[in-house]
C-alpha cells in the first residue's frame, strides 16, 4: 500500500503523489509538491510553523498523515497572495510582524482561518487563535497588532527621499519574500538529487566509543559512512581561535550527550529509513561529570586545561573589600541561572556540493559566513578561497548559529561522494547538538553610603561552559566588565570562571552572559535601595554613569543614555506603583508588583579587532548595489545598513539593490552577534557612502551639499550653480564590474584590557532600562506580566519599526528567561518540555526610545540586540518581590519555585 | 500485515484491529512520539468511519464518539455538566491540535496529564471498547490502568465514550494549570461538576489530572460537600487532608510533587468557588 497515488487539492489544484499514506504531509508538501512555504520546526505540533488549513480549519501538516488530507481542501501560506500580497500579508510588512519570516505562513494560515471567521476580532481572540504557533523572533507584538489590523491593511508608504532614510519606519527590504512564504531557509529547495546526510550522536555525555564494521553496515544499507578518519583537514573548530577545540567528528570520545560521531550518506529513501539504534559503534559509557564544583576535580576534558578550567575574567578598580567594610548600607546575595536553549523555530539546515571549478558552495543557516568558511576549509583541508558560504536565510539565531554545525558534515559528505548532500536537524537533534546560554552561579556583595551613593561591588561567576569551549571565553570576559550595570562604582572587583562540564556546549546566546549577572546585579540594587530607604528608581538614578565619567574598567564614556531611560520611565514607574498599591488594596490571593532594572551592553568584540567592510557600487547601467556582508537573521541588518549607506551616498533608499551576504560577492561584514552589526557593519556603510559620494562630487565637481539622482544610465549631480550629468555607460569600468565604486573597512578604537581588566573594552554602549508591571498568584506561584514599559537609548533611531520589534522580541526572551525556560539535557529535548513563551504570555509592551548620540556611532547609533532582554528578567523578579516580599535565587520562576520562595518570606 | 489502511466501515476496522495494526487517529500524540518523516508499521487509520465520529443523545446516555475532535466537543450542543469537557476542549493543545486531536486517542494514549480525563471522571463516562469479539463497557475508571497503560485489548477499538444522562446533570468546570498560557503540558488540573439543589449541593464529582498516575476523583472531598450549601463557603470545605491522600504526584521538570498536591487542592477549590458564583476563577 506504500506509494500507493494520493490525490492532494492544494490551493484549488489537484495533484496525484506517489507517497505514502502515513507520510507527514508537511513532507509530501514540501518534498513531492515543492511547496517549500510549509516550515517545519518541530514534527510535534509543538510549533505550528507547518500550519495549512484542511477544509478551512488549521492544523499541524507534521502531524496529519497525507492519507488524511486526501480529497480535502488544503491551503498553504503559497495559495494566500495572487497578483500581488494578501490584505493580511501587506499588514504583516506594513507592521514588521515577520522578522526572520520562518513562523510567518504558520502565523498566516491560522490569522487567514480566524479572519475568515472574525473579519475584525479582537486582541484577545488573535492571541488564542495563534497561541499555537510559536515565535522567537518578535515577541508576537507585532504579529498581533497585524491580524487585528489586517482588515485595515494600508497600502505601501511613500518610499523616503534621499537623505531620508534615517529614521524612517521603513518596512524591511527583504520583507516580501518572507511574508508571501517564498523565503528559502536552510531546508527549503535543495539542490536537485541531493543526498540527504544523517549524524550518529553520541547518547552519552561522557563515553569512549568504538565503531564495528562500518563498511559492511553501509553496503548491507545503500549509504556511505564517514567519520573523523575521514575529514581530510585540522578536525578542530572555534570561534575563537585560541581556543578552538572542537572536533567536526568526535575521535574516539565523546565529551557531551549529542556529538556527533559519525555521518551517512545517501539517496534519501535510504538514508530516512536507517535505524541509527543499529549503527555500528560500541559505547563505554563513563561518568559525565555534570556540574563545575565537581569538575575542578575531576577528569579533564582537555589536557590541556587544569581544573577544567577553561579561561576566567577579571575586572579590579579601587578597594571593594575596604569600600564594603566601610558602607553604611550592604546586602549580599547568590543567583543561579539554568541553561537556556535559544528555540529559533528552524532548526539547522543546508546543503553543500562541489561546483564544477572546484570550489565547495554551502549554503545553510549562519550568522557568521565568513568564520564559516574558515572553520570548515581547516576542517576539510582546504585553503578558505576554495569554499564560499552562501548563507541561507536563517530562522532565527540568538547566538547559536554562529558556531559551526551542519558546515563540515555535509561539505565533507559532498567533497568524498562528489554529489550535493543536504542535511536538517531534527528538533531533539537542534536542541542537544547545539549551544546553549551559560548557566551561572552567581555570587555579589554591594553596598553605599547612607545617602544611597554606591562605594563598593564584589561579584563572583562561575559560568558551566559545558564540553568545548565556543564563546565560553567571551562570557569570562564580557561579565566582568558589565556585571556593575550601567553605574558608577568606585571600588569594584568581579572576577569570574568557565569551567568545563560534560554538559551541552554553552556558547553565544544574546547578551553573552551578561543577562545572568544583571539578574543578580539589579536585583541586589533594589535590596540596597531598600536598605538605604531610597525608592528604586531614584536609587538607580542616583548611581547611573554619566557623560565624562569613567566605568569601572577606567574607560572614560560619552553618550551615556542611561540617566535619560530612567527619567523617561519615571511617569509610568509612579503610575504603576500607585496602580499595584490600588490593586492590592482590596486583598485576594492575587499580589500586584512593579519592578525596576537597568541595562548597558558594550557593542562589538572585547577588546579585539572585528572590522567590518562594506563595497558599494554604480554600475554602467546605473544600477547602485550594496555588497551587504551582515547576515540578516531577521534583526533587520538588510534594511538598516541600507538606510545607513543611502543617506550616507544621498540617493534614495529604493534605489539600492542588496548583494549577498555571500563570501564570493560581499567583503567580510564579521559576525551577527554582539549587537554590532548597525554600529560597525553600519560605520563601514556610511563610510563606504561617504567615500562613493565624494567620488561622485569630484567627478562632477560639484559641492557638498549637491543632491544625486539616478536616472537609467545616467546619475544627475546638482547643487546651486547648477548640475552635471554623468553618464555611466560612459565611465571606465572598474573592479567588480563598477564604473563607480567605493569599499570601506571599520574596526572599533578598543584598547586591550590589562590585568585589572582596565582598558577600553568595547568603543560604543548602549544603555536602556525597563519596567515590570504584573501579578502573581499567591497561591499558584504563577505569575501573570501585565505589561513592560522599555526605554532604551539607541543613540539614533535608523528604523524605529525595526527597533521596536527587537525591543519586544528582546523583551519575550528575557520573560521566558525569568519564568518557563530550563534546557535540561536528555529531558527536555523538544518544544513542549522546553518552554518559550506564547502569544499568551506576552505583556502590553510600550517602548520609548532615546537619541542620545554616541560620538563614534554612525550617525550618532549604538547597538540595541542583546540590550532589549538584559533588563527583563531582573524587572520581572524585582516585580514578585515588590509583589510579595518572594525572593528568588533562580531562574526561571515556575510556579512551584515561586511558592517556595513566597513561603520562604512568611507570605 | 505491513501498510496503512483506512477503511470508512467499523465491521472493516475490527477486521483491521484483529490483525494486530496500530490505531491512528488525530495522530497528535502519535505523529510526535515518531521520529521519521512516516508512519512506520501497519497502521489502522479509524477516522473514515463517519459513525465514530458522531456525538449524539440516546435515551440513556450521551454518546460521544471516539473520533469526534477536541473541536467537535467545543461546539457540540451539550448540557452544562459538559462545560468543564468543553473549557478542556479549549486548553488542550492549541487549535492545531483541537482541530485534528480526538477524545478516544486522548484516552488511549492515557498520558497522566491527558487533558480529556479529569471532566469525563466527573461525568462518570464510560467506555466502549469494540471487537470482532464483540462490545464491552467499562468504566473510565478502570480503563485507565496507568501512565500510558490503559485495559485495551490488542484488537480492541475504542469507539464511544458514553456519559449516562444521570451525570449530566447539574454545572462542570475544568481549570488547566501550565507554566505558559497556550499550548502547554498541564502541571496539574482540577475538573468539578455539581448539581444543585435548591442552594445545596444534590451532588458533587470533583477530579484532579496530573497529580497521579491516572487522573483521580476523590470521594472524601466529594462527601465532604454533599448537602452542603453552594455559596461562597463552599470551596473552604475541600482541605487537603481529604484531596492529597487520594493523590500520587510526582516531582519532575514541571513541578515538585508537593506543589502539585497543593495546586490541585487550590485549583479544585477555585473549580467549584466558580461554579458557586457562576464564575470561573483563572488558573
Amino acid at each position: 500500500m506504500t506509494g500507493m497515488r494520493l490525490s492532494l487539492t492544494v490551493n484549488g489544484a489537484t495533484h496525484h503523489v506517489a507517497a505514502p499514506p502515513g507520510r507527514r504531509l508537511s513532507e509530501v508538501l514540501r518534498g513531492e509538491l515543492g511547496l517549500f512555504g510549509t516550515k517545519v520546526g518541530c514534527d510535534a505540533g509543538d510549533c505550528g510553523a507547518c500550519t495549512v488549513l484542511i477544509d478551512g480549519a488549521p492544523v499541524c501538516a507534521c502531524l496529519t498523515p497525507a492519507a488524511q488530507a486526501a480529497g480535502r481542501a488544503i491551503s498553504t501560506v503559497e495559495g494566500l497572495s495572487g497578483e500581488g500580497l494578501s490584505r493580511l500579508q501587506r499588514a504583516f510588512l506594513h507592521h514588521g510582524a515577520a522578522q526572520c519570516g520562518i513562523c510567518t505562513p504558520g502565523m498566516l494560515m491560522v490569522a487567514t482561518a480566524l479572519l475568515a471567521d472574525r473579519p475584525r476580532p479582537s486582541r484577545a481572540e488573535v492571541e488564542e487563535a495563534l497561541g499555537g504557533v510559536l515565535c522567537r523572533c518578535t515577541g508576537y507584538t507585532k504579529i498581533v497588532d497585524a491580524v487585528c489590523d489586517a482588515a485595515d491593511a494600508e497600502a505601501p508608504g511613500t518610499p523616503p527621499r534621499a537623505g531620508r532614510a534615517v529614521g524612517a519606519a521603513v518596512e524591511r527590504l527583504d520583507g516580501v519574500p518572507k511574508v508571501a512564504g517564498q523565503e528559502c531557509f536552510g531546508a527549503d529547495a535543495p539542490p536537485a538529487g541531493a543526498w540527504l546526510v544523517r549524524a550518529v550522536r553520541s547518547p552519552h555525555p561522557a563515553a569512549r566509543f568504538s565503531f564495528g564494521d562500518l563498511a559492511g553496515w553501509a553496503d548491507r544499507n545503500g549509504v556511505r559512512v564517514f567519520t573523523a578518519a575521514d575529514l581530510p583537514g585540522e578536525n578542530r573548530f572555534g570561534v575563537i581561535p585560541p581556543f578552538a577545540d572542537q572536533p567536526a567528528l568526535a575521535e574516539g570520545a565523546a565529551r557531551f550527550r549529542g556529538e556527533a560521531v559519525a555521518i551517512v550518506a545517501g539517496p534519501e529513501a535510504a538514508v530516512e529509513a536507517l535505524d541509527l539504534d543499529a549503527f555500528p559503534v560500541t559505547w563505554e559509557r563513563l561518568e559525565a561529570i555534570e556540574a563545575p564544583e565537581a569538575a575542578r576535580a575531576a577528569r579533564l576534558l582537555h589536557d590541556a586545561r587544569p581544573g577544567n578550567l577553561l579561561t576566567g575574567g577579571r575586572v579590579v578598580t579601587g578597594d571593594a573589600d575596604a569600600a564594603l567594610a566601610a558602607a553604611a548600607h550592604v546586602v549580599a546575595g547568590e543567583m543561579r541561572t539554568r541553561f537556556v536553549e535559544h528555540a529559533y523555530i528552524e532548526p539547522e539546515a543546508g546543503w553543500a556540493r562541489v561546483e564544477p571549478d572546484g570550489t565547495l558552495t554551502i549554503r545553510a543557516c549562519t550568522q557568521a559566513p565568513v568564520m564559516d568558511r574558515d572553520d570548515t576549509a581547516r576542517v576539510l583541508g582546504l585553503p578558505p578561497a576554495a569554499v564560499r558560504i552562501q548563507p541561507a536565510a536563517a530562522g532565527g539565531g540568538f547566538g547559536a548559529k554562529l558556531d559551526l554545525s551542519l558546515q563540515p558534515l555535509v561539505g565533507l559528505a559532498a567533497l568524498k561522494t562528489g554529489r550535493p548532500c543536504r542535511m536538517v536537524f531534527g528538533r531533539a537533534e537542534s536542541m542537544m547538538a547545539t549551544t546553549k546560554r551559560h548557566p551561572g552561579r552567581m555570587r555579589a556583595r554591594v553596598g553605599c553610603d547612607a545617602e544611597g551613593r554606591i562605594e563598593g561591588m564584589d561579584f563572583d561567576g562561575v559560568f558551566d561552559t559545558g564540553a568545548y569551549a565556543s564563546w565560553g571565553p567571551t562570557v569570562a570576559t564580557r561579565v566582568p566588565v558589565h556585571a556593575s550595570g550601567p553605574y558608577r562604582i568606585p571600588a569594584y572587583r568581579a572576577e569570574t570562571e568557565a569551567i568545563h562540564t560534560n554538559n551541552p556546549v554553552a556558547g553565544a546566546f544574546r547578551g553573552f552572559g551578561v543577562p545572568q549577572a544583571a539578574i543578580l546585579q539589579e536585583t541586589l540594587f533594589d535590596e540596597l535601595a531598600e536598605a538605604a530607604g531610597l525608592d528604586r528608581l531614584d536609587f538607580r538614578l542616583k548611581n547611573a554613569l554619566l557623560d565624562g565619567e569613567r566605568s569601572v574598567c577606567g574607560q572614560e564614556l560619552w553618550g551615556v543614555g542611561i540617566a535619560e531611560c530612567l527619567q523617561a520611565l519615571a511617569p509610568r514607574w509612579q503610575a504603576a506603583l500607585a496602580a499595584a498599591a490600588a490593586a492590592n488594596a482590596g486583598g485576594g490571593p492575587l499580589r500586584h508588583g512593579v519592578g525596576l532594572s537597568s541595562c548597558w551592553y558594550g557593542c562589538g568584540n572585547t577588546a579585539l579587532p572585528n572590522p567590518s567592510t562594506v563595497r558599494v557600487g554604480i554600475t554602467a547601467k546605473g544600477r547602485l548595489r550594496l555588497h551587504q556582508g551582515a547576515t540578516d537573521i531577521g534583526q533587520g541588518a538588510n534594511t538598516v545598513i541600507a538606510q545607513l549607506l543611502a543617506d550616507a551616498l544621498g540617493l534614495p533608499l529604493a534605489d539600492v539593490d542588496l548583494i549577498g551576504p555571500d563570501t564570493a560577492l560581499t567583503p567580510d561584514c564579521g559576525k551577527t552577534s554582539a549587537s554590532r552589526q548597525t554600529y560597525v557593519t553600519g560605520k563601514a556603510a556610511v563610510a563606504a557612502g561617504g567615500a562613493l559620494r565624494a567620488l561622485i562630487l569630484a567627478r562632477a565637481n560639484r559641492g557638498e551639499d549637491s543632491t544625486l539622482r539616478l536616472e537609467g544610465g545616467r546619475l544627475i549631480v546638482a547643487d546651486a550653480q547648477g548640475e552635471t550629468v554623468l553618464g555611466l555607460s560612459d565611465l571606465p569600468e572598474q573592479d567588480h564590474g563598477y564604473v563607480l565604486m567605493a569599499e570601506e573597512s571599520y574596526d572599533p578604537p578598543t584598547v586591550p584590557l590589562d590585568e585589572d581588566g582596565q582598558g577600553v573594552p568595547y568603543a560604543v554602549y548602549g544603555y536602556g532600562a525597563q519596567i515590570a508591571e504584573l501579578s502573581v498568584d499567591t497561591e499558584l506561584g504563577t505569575v501573570s506580566v501585565h505589561r513592560i514599559t522599555a526605554a532604551h537609548d539607541l543613540g539614533r533611531v535608523i528604523n524605529p519599526l525595526l527597533a521596536e520589534g527587537q525591543v519586544q522580541g528582546g523583551i519575550a526572551q528575557g520573560l521566558g528567561l525569568a519564568l518557563m525556560e530550563e534546557y535540561l539535557p536528555g529531558r527536555t529535548e523538544n518544544l513542549h518540555d522546553y518552554l518559550i513563551p506564547t502569544t499568551g504570555d506576552m505583556p502590553e509592551i510600550e517602548t520609548i526610545f532615546i537619541e542620545k548620540p554616541d560620538p563614534e556611532g554612525p550617525m550618532g547609533a549604538k547597538g540595541l540586540g542583546e540590550h532589549v532582554l538584559i533588563p527583563t528578567a531582573p524587572a520581572i523578579l524585582n516585580a514578585i518581590r515588590h509583589a510579595t516580599g518572594a525572593r528568588l535565587t533562580e531562574v526561571p520562576a515556575l510556579p512551584h519555585r515561586v511558592l517556595a520562595a513566597l513561603r520562604e518570606a512568611g507570605r | 500485515m505491513a501498510g496503512y489502511v483506512r477503511p470508512d466501515t467499523l465491521d472493516s476496522a475490527l477486521a483491521a484491529r484483529a490483525k494486530g495494526l496500530r490505531v491512528a487517529a488525530g495522530c497528535t500524540d502519535l505523529f510526535a512520539a515518531v521520529r521519521g518523516p512516516a508512519l512506520s508499521g501497519g497502521i489502522l487509520d479509524i477516522t473514515a468511519i463517519p459513525e465514530l465520529r458522531a456525538i449524539s443523545e440516546t435515551p440513556e446516555h450521551w454518546r460521544l464518539g471516539a473520533t469526534a475532535t477536541w473541536s467537535d466537543i467545543r461546539l457540540a450542543p451539550l448540557p452544562p455538566a459538559f462545560d468543564g469537557l468543553k473549557a478542556a476542549a479549549r486548553e488542550l493543545g492549541a487549535a492545531q491540535v483541537q482541530n485534528a486531536g480526538t477524545l478516544g486517542g486522548n484516552l488511549v494514549n492515557a498520558s497522566p496529564a491527558a487533558d480529556g480525563a479529569p471532566c469525563l471522571l466527573t461525568l462518570e463516562a464510560e467506555v466502549e471498547l469494540a471487537s470482532r469479539r464483540g462490545t464491552r463497557r467499562l468504566a473510565l475508571g478502570d480503563f485507565l490502568t496507568g501512565p500510558r497503560q490503559t485495559a485495551l485489548a490488542e484488537d480492541e477499538l475504542l469507539t464511544a465514550v458514553l456519559v449516562p444522562k444521570s451525570a449530566a446533570a447539574g454545572h462542570g468546570a475544568f481549570l488547566k494549570l501550565g507554566a505558559r498560557r497556550f499550548l502547554v503540558i498541564s502541571i496539574a488540573m482540577a475538573a468539578a461538576r455539581l448539581d444543585l439543589d435548591g442552594g445545596r449541593v444534590r451532588h458533587a464529582a470533583l477530579a484532579v489530572g496530573a497529580c497521579s498516575a491516572t487522573a483521580r476523583r476523590l470521594p472524601a472531598a466529594e462527601a465532604a460537600l454533599a448537602g452542603a450549601r453552594a455559596d461562597a463557603g463552599l470551596a473552604a470545605a475541600i482541605t487537603a487532608d481529604l484531596v492529597v491522600p487520594g493523590l500520587s504526584p510526582i516531582d519532575d521538570l514541571r513541578a515538585s510533587a508537593d506543589y502539585r498536591a497543593a495546586a490541585a487542592v487550590t485549583l479544585l477549590r477555585r473549580a467549584v468557588a466558580g461554579l458557586c458564583t457562576g464564575r470561573e476563577a483563572a488558573a
